[in-house]
């Protein structure tokens, strides 16, 4: 714990550390953002959701390859990854939707196992970023630094989660999402085609996800077995902030950041994933045993 | 034949096979005795996978548990080789169970997706910390001592200890299915809640059942770890995209909540691997997330469930020939 000490004597390393953690963090909301929308429309838990992140990530390193700017690799990734969420709708996913909520579980484990060999096996298993060309900015006379790509990310997140939500509020599609949301059979009985909901569902989750990935990959690394992790964070912050919060994913991603930063700092960085999972099953069995007093139970 | 005979002979014909086989296939011994280990795997799963209807993805814990384990016992503990060996596989099964048990009481609180993803987070967690904790090797992984004998003595052993794993699993789930604790599993399984309301310790039977589940996957563990050689903590011990999935896969494949199905879906889905596996030239995993997907979508109830379906004579149900369409 002599990481601790220094934290103490040197309290400004504690503030780059939450620095980065909520830059951070607002990553993790976008694909929190997405996986609760799947969720409470469609009833499925994708586990693949980390998959679509690393996913974009290749995309975007692709543009920037081909030799256009890094900027491009967002809208590129997520109209990429939206193509793939809506072909991975049309051949796996709407044959689970109504089923038991093991069957979905499994499919898109398999996915995930698919997607992840799939890019292992095509883009290789090395580790990749994409330069973004941007600076450092230094704060408190260079105690803190703050690379300007972060601030940049953390912006491009909020901006694109405004869009999504503006999308759901307003438009005549994101409206019938919300009904389905809230009752498929009527919907359906209303005259909305759910099937094309969930489509456009899975597929917004796909592009967000996508999105987010193009980001991280400009910000730090994507590599082929990342994506297990974002699945859990993502699962983890829509565990702690329920289904349809907004404000709640978002004060839970950027707590979940801050968090991870600090526990990979003190802990050692090798054991930063293994803090992601452990919290993972600490939060799971911390809020059922909270539930258990009342003989619930997490549904 | 007397009912208990015909009941009898298809085990013993099994057991004489298996005892044979090493001879009859000398170059397979090794392939053999993984298909033991495999048998093992998805007959644990099965018991609160299929029987208890709590699907865990982290069961490969109690695996990496038992053989991280044995190999401190045979590294630290200098009794020689074979005390060592056994007293490591021993105390493996013993730490495996206690961790199952202590944990019992929280994770298997959980219920239905919350336990599977809880689950999965355990498996990688332990792997993730093995990997970082130097007393056990760290990243760069363990390697249990060298057998003090030539090749093929090393391979029988372990042939037949995982032989033995495998009947062992086998008989004793045979025996428990029969008895009330297959039939309160199998409760829980159905309805909690109302098995809970009629009576039923549902806490104590679910961290029961994940404790059979954990002796003999800590027993194999020494075993897998012993055969390998080697120890990884994320590649071996605690594979969760190998045997982790593996046990899933194989367990429905044959047919969830059935003594037999995850037995013969170890057998199928263990010879095809070996068979066509190498020629897929590095696809595997590929083909194994597909594989998963196209038995979940198209074959959820496994060979022995489709065959049931088909075939319910064989099963002992009898069908009422005279509403014979009304089936569904």
């Amino acid at each position: 714990m002599s990481n601790l000490d220094l934290l103490i004597q040197a309290p400004v390393l504690s503030l780059q550390l939450l620095i980065d953690g909520i830059l951070v963090g607002a990553v993790f909301a976008l694909a929190a953002y997405g996986m609760a929308l799947v969720w409470g429309v469609m009833n499925v838990i994708n586990i693949a959701q980390g998959e679509f992140v690393m996913l974009g990530g290749y995309v975007a390193l692709f543009v920037v390859q081909a030799g256009y700017h890094p900027a491009l690799g967002v809208p590129a990734a997520a109209a990429v990854m939206f193509a793939v969420g809506w072909g991975l709708y049309r051949v796996v996913i709407y044959r689970v939707v109504d089923k038991d909520l093991f069957i979905s579980l499994l499919a898109t484990f398999g996915l995930s196992i698919l997607l992840q060999q799939f890019a292992n096996q095509v883009f290789g298993a090395d580790v990749q970023t994409v330069d973004s060309g941007l600076g450092t900015r230094f704060l408190f006379g260079g105690m803190v630094t703050v690379a300007e790509i972060k601030l940049v990310a953390f912006a491009a997140a909020f901006l694109l989660g405004g869009c999504l939500v503006a999308f759901l509020r307003r438009s005549r599609l994101g409206q019938a999402i919300r009904a389905t949301a809230q009752n498929a059979r009527a919907a359906r009985i209303l005259g909305i085609d759910t099937d094309r909901v969930y489509a456009a569902t899975f597929a917004l989750n796909a592009a967000i996800c996508g999105a987010a990935g193009a980001l991280v990959i400009m910000t730090w690394i994507v590599h082929p077995y990342l994506g297990l992790v974002y699945t859990v964070r993502s699962f983890m912050i829509v565990v702690v902030a329920g289904l349809g919060n907004l404000a709640a994913v978002i004060v839970a991603a950027l707590g979940l950041g801050a968090a991870e930063n600090f526990a990979g700092f003190l802990l050692g960085a090798e054991y930063q994933a293994a803090f992601v999972f452990s919290l993972l099953v600490v939060i799971l069995v911390f809020r059922n045993r909270r539930l258990g007093r009342q003989r619930k139970y997490l549904k | 034949m007397s009912p208990l005979a015909r009941r009898l002979a298809p085990l013993l014909a099994i057991g004489a096979v298996a005892l044979v086989a090493p001879m009859l296939l000398p170059a397979f011994k090794t392939q053999l005795s993984f298909l033991w280990i495999m048998v093992c795997f998805a007959l644990t799963w099965d018991i609160i996978g299929g029987q208890m209807g709590y699907n865990s993805f982290g069961n490969v814990l109690f695996l990496g548990v038992g053989m991280y384990l044995c190999a401190v016992v045979q590294r630290d503990a200098e009794l020689g080789y074979f005390p060592g060996l056994f007293v490591g596989m021993a105390l493996g099964a013993i730490l495996a169970v206690a961790v199952a048990a202590v944990l019992g009481s929280g994770i298997l609180g959980l219920r239905g997706h919350y336990f599977a993803i809880g689950t999965l987070g355990l498996g990688i967690a332990a792997g993730e910390i093995a990997s970082g904790w130097d007393y056990i090797g760290a990243g760069s992984g363990l390697v249990t001592p060298q057998y003090p004998g030539d090749v093929d003595t090393r391979k029988m052993l372990f042939y037949y200890s995982s032989f033995a794993l495998a009947a062992a699993t086998f008989l004793t789930l045979r025996h428990i299915y029969g008895g009330r604790f297959g039939l309160a599993i199998n409760a829980i399984r159905d309805d909690e809640d109302k098995a809970e309301a009629m009576g039923l310790r549902t806490t104590r039977y679910k961290t029961m059942a994940w404790c059979v589940s954990a002796v003999f996957l800590g027993v194999a563990g020494g075993i897998v770890g012993n055969m390998i050689g080697f120890i990884d903590p994320r590649d071996v011990a605690f594979a969760g995209p190998t045997f982790g999935v593996w046990m899933v896969l194989m367990a429905i494949l044959g047919g969830r909540g059935t003594l037999w199905g995850p037995v013969v879906g170890a057998v199928v889905f263990h010879v095809t691997q070996e068979l066509f596996w190498t020629y897929l030239l590095g696809w595997q995993r590929v083909a194994l997330g597909l594989l998963i997907v196209v038995v979940v979508l198209f074959f959820p109830l496994g060979i022995l469930g489709w065959l049931r379906e088909r075939r319910p004579e064989l099963f002992g149900h009898r069908v009422d020939e005279a509403d014979g369409g009304a089936r569904p």
